[in-house]
């Protein structure tokens, strides 16, 4: 779906791909308004044209959860604060972390994880 | 698939979820703790900006019956008086507790520092700066809750059915989103606090993690529901300017501390027209204010977002930063300056006062079943007090842990691989499931929350509810049979909404259920097709699934009969 034409839109240029994968970015035509933030966008995506994008949030809007972080426009930002501009903005996974899928990456502590749970596997 | 086994298993691990932890563990359970999100990060704790109610007398002399007294008062007659009980008298035990682990409240003059909250008798209800309440109670607890060994954390996996064999749960079926694998849990019980329904109307203030399957959950596994007509709707959450980095109803304390004016969209206060009073004072309760500000709006006198106006611009910037600090900044950068402007707000789905029917030590009528915080239906009635949604969450939490660690050591295992079954193979299906309608099931929950927010949402009638009601079967028989699910491995959002859609249809058909066979209006829930109190439904409604369909039946109230103490 494409924005309505003669109102503002944003160009979401977003990281697509697993683990160890070279990737490729796909973009997205966004409906822009003033005071949006990339997770809006990222939302409007999943609801509006790719529900497969995986992206990681909780609290949506109030920078409490701490797990929307990605790389907007080639600084670390948490995606519920980071303002959507209508140009083109970029939106990768983060750096120093190995990818999942797409823009969420492996942020779980170690003990939290299910592959660190091995007792009486194999059912 | 992975099998895992313990003696207490808890579904959420918001502030109910871990401090059941915390306690089934000191008494003795083994304890595996879920998320869905990351354990102490997702779910309402986190987010809650505000109070914690307790008498603990330190602002002022109180007693936990005088906080019971109010709890009753707000909650229009209908509260579980066991609950509101124990809700009040283990208020201060859970603070003080708290406050031993370091929650750090605020204090003044070496003391706990206790403010007034609307329809608090007593200045009762604690708080951390700055509008830091929920990231400090989340994060205390998940300090302790790592301290200990016998509790094992595991983030990133959504239960998706609660196990029963011969009226006994007996375990749970789980879906960990980042590998797309199945997992089995093994446990003597199982608690539900996995929080409320937010998620089931598309103006709401929480996160997104809540879609009702505490409740859901609970009904499949046989259990009882009470009095889910009730959703809360605060009233004045932020609507404009758009406000980012900020919990939408972050203008609560900011009312406590600087009382701030609310005016229609004429810039005329009116809370008085409605039988509360207002005059730069925060003292009308959350169900007497959402009405009034959708009457004003109704009546073509609200603010251009469909809300009402707050308005601190009377107040000296001084005054401001005085009260919140840093905050003053975060809002300037969002552009909003309070000194020049007043800001937009209305009422949004915020909290739901029925749930899981359980007793006074947590267990619903399946044994080994408990449930926990804001799952929990009846202590606040049809209205919850502001202050009590955290007081709820760690009192009944920390029932819920210990009187399931009691059940675990009694009972053995009744585990069989076979339940687990229909369960799994529910996953693997969807997991190789094409479907040929194209929708998604982000989609549906779109249609499904907009649906609910116009229907039963503040006010209801007969008309809309039986109108809503007929959409919800219609989509549980028919667009949900054949949803697109995109077929990615890892991190498949499609699955994860696949079973948050499933357990919000349940719950929405329960909330439209229950508020159909009320046809009264009584605190949150408000007909306008039978706009007065009638004193015949001063009583609880129990939903039950009997061979797959909902069955409403009424049970007296349980009044607390405690008298008093006056200070």
């Amino acid at each position: 779906m494409s924005a309505i034409s003669g109102e503002k839109t944003a160009l979401l240029r977003v990281w697509r791909g697993g683990p160890d994968q070279e990737g490729r970015y796909d973009t997205f035509k966004v409906p822009y308004e003033d005071g949006m933030s990339v997770l809006d966008a990222l939302r409007w995506i999943r609801r509006h044209v790719d529900s497969s994008l995986a992206i990681r949030y909780s609290c949506i809007n109030a920078n409490a959860c701490k797990t929307c972080m990605a790389v907007v426009n080639d600084r670390v930002e948490y995606t519920c604060t980071a303002r959507l501009e209508p140009t083109t903005v970029t939106v990768k996974p983060l750096p120093k972390r190995s990818v999942i899928r797409d823009l969420v990456t492996d942020t779980t502590p170690a003990e939290e994880k299910l592959e660190s749970f091995n007792q009486e596997r194999g059912q | 698939m992975t099998h895992l086994s313990t003696d207490v298993l808890i579904v959420g691990a918001g502030g109910a979820g871990m401090y059941a932890a915390i306690a089934a563990a000191r008494n003795g359970s083994s304890v595996l703790l879920l998320d869905k999100s990351l354990v102490g990060r997702g779910g309402a704790t986190i987010m809650a900006q505000m109070t914690v109610a307790a008498a603990i007398s330190h602002q002022e002399p109180d007693h936990w019956t005088l906080h019971l007294a109010d709890t009753k008062e707000a909650g229009r007659d209908i509260c579980d008086g066991v609950l509101s009980e124990i809700l009040c008298e283990d208020a201060p035990k859970r603070i003080h507790e708290m406050d031993q682990w370091g929650a750090h409240w605020a204090r003044e003059e070496g003391h706990i520092k206790q403010v007034v909250a609307p329809g608090h008798s007593r200045s009762r209800c604690c708080y951390v700066d700055f509008l830091n309440t929920g990231p400090a109670v989340a994060g205390t607890l998940r300090r302790q809750v790592s301290k200990m060994e016998t509790i094992k954390r595991l983030s990133n996996v959504a239960v998706t059915d609660v196990l029963v064999h011969d009226g006994q749960a007996v375990g749970a079926v789980g879906l960990d989103v980042i590998e797309g694998e199945v997992v089995t849990f093994e446990a003597k019980a199982v608690i539900l606090a996995a929080g409320g329904l937010t998620k089931l109307y598309s103006r709401n203030s929480a996160s997104t993690n809540m879609a009702g399957e505490a409740y859901a959950l609970a009904l499949w596994a046989g259990a009882e529901l009470i009095d889910m007509e009730f959703v809360q709707f605060f009233p004045i959450a932020h609507l404009a300017p758009r406000l980012v980095g900020m919990d939408p109803i972050m203008w609560d304390p900011f009312r406590y501390k600087l009382g701030g004016r609310l005016l229609n969209g004429n810039f005329e206060e009116f809370i008085h027209l409605y039988g509360g009073s207002d005059a730069g004072k925060y003292t009308a309760v959350r169900d007497l204010a959402s009405y009034a500000i959708l009457k004003e709006v109704e009546a073509g006198r609200g603010s251009p977002h469909g809300g009402v106006y707050l308005d601190f611009s009377h107040l000296p910037e001084a005054e401001l930063r005085g009260a919140f600090g840093p905050v003053i900044d975060r809002l300037l950068a969002n552009g909003i300056d309070l000194t020049k402007m007043p800001i937009e707000v209305g009422p949004t789905a915020h909290y739901q006062m029925g749930g899981v029917r359980v007793n006074g030590r947590m267990e619903t009528s399946v044994n080994g079943l408990y449930a926990a915080g804001e799952a929990v239906g009846g202590a606040n009635g049809a209205n919850r007090l502001s202050g009590n949604a955290i007081s709820e969450a760690l009192v009944f939490g920390e029932r819920a842990g210990r009187f399931a660690a009691e059940q675990a050591r009694h009972v053995t295992s009744a585990w069989n691989a076979r339940l687990a079954a229909p369960a799994v193979d529910q996953v693997r299906t969807l997991q190789e499931h094409k479907g040929k309608s194209g929708v998604h099931p982000v989609t549906l929950q779109s249609e499904l929350k907009d649906l609910m927010w116009e229907n039963a949402g503040p006010f209801r009638t007969a008309d809309k509810l039986t109108m809503s009601l007929a959409r919800i079967n219609e989509i549980q028989r028919h667009d949900f049979t054949d949803l697109a699910i995109s077929r990615e491995r890892q991190f498949n959002l499609d699955l994860q909404d696949w079973f948050e859609l499933r357990a919000m249809l349940t719950t929405a058909e329960a909330v439209v259920t229950a508020a159909l066979a009320r046809t009264e209006s009584r605190g949150a829930h408000q007909r306008l097709d039978f706009p007065d109190s009638d004193a015949s439904f001063v009583k609880n409604q129990v939903l039950q699934l009997k061979n797959g369909r909902l069955t409403v039946g009424w049970t007296p109230v349980v009044q607390s009969q405690v008298k008093v103490v006056e200070i």
